[in-house]
């Protein structure tokens, strides 16, 4: 299943908090 | 809710979260408050184990303490022999003592982490709880 990822730090918490769900940030420098 | 950042395009993001390393993941709630960090590389299934234990850490910061129980209990289920699997039994018989006020479940996981994972941190954290 392919994931979605949301690139948008502010917009990602700020639905998080509406939808009452938790975030997965991901942190990576490998090339796109 | 999955939030990607590359650190080149996003360095700012990096340092908020005192990120120093790649990869790394964070679980956060949904306040935006981290309750878990994997640091480095991690095979699918010791990754997809971590994962799950933020998501419980989530759910007991929340004292929701059957939703916890039942994440840590998927972690067992799913990855017995992750490094993930003794933590969880621990995190789960809290969890499960939160909700009931049983102690006695203590007590019998102590005899379960000594049994199955008896090199682990986790059971010399849960001797103080055996009978």
């Amino acid at each position: 299943m392919a994931v979605s990822w949301n690139k948008d730090i502010d917009a990602a918490l700020s639905q998080a908090k509406e939808k009452h769900k938790p975030v997965l940030v991901d942190f990576s420098a490998a090339p796109a | 809710m999955p939030l990607g950042v590359h650190i080149k395009e996003n360095p700012t993001a990096f340092h908020r979260f005192e990120s120093v390393w790649t990869p790394t993941a964070l679980v956060l709630d949904e306040n935006g408050k981290e309750r878990h960090r994997i640091e480095g590389y991690l095979p699918k299934d010791e990754f997809a184990a971590q994962l799950l234990l933020g998501l419980a850490r989530v759910a007991f910061m929340q004292k929701k303490w059957a939703d916890s129980e039942k994440l840590y209990d998927e972690i067992l289920q799913k990855y017995p022999n992750s490094e993930a699997a003794p933590e969880s039994a621990y995190w789960k018989a809290v969890s499960r003592y939160k909700g009931t006020k049983d102690h006695t479940v203590l007590g019998e996981v102590q005899k379960t982490l000594q049994q199955k994972y008896p090199n682990s941190i986790w059971t010399q954290k849960a001797i103080p709880w055996a009978d």
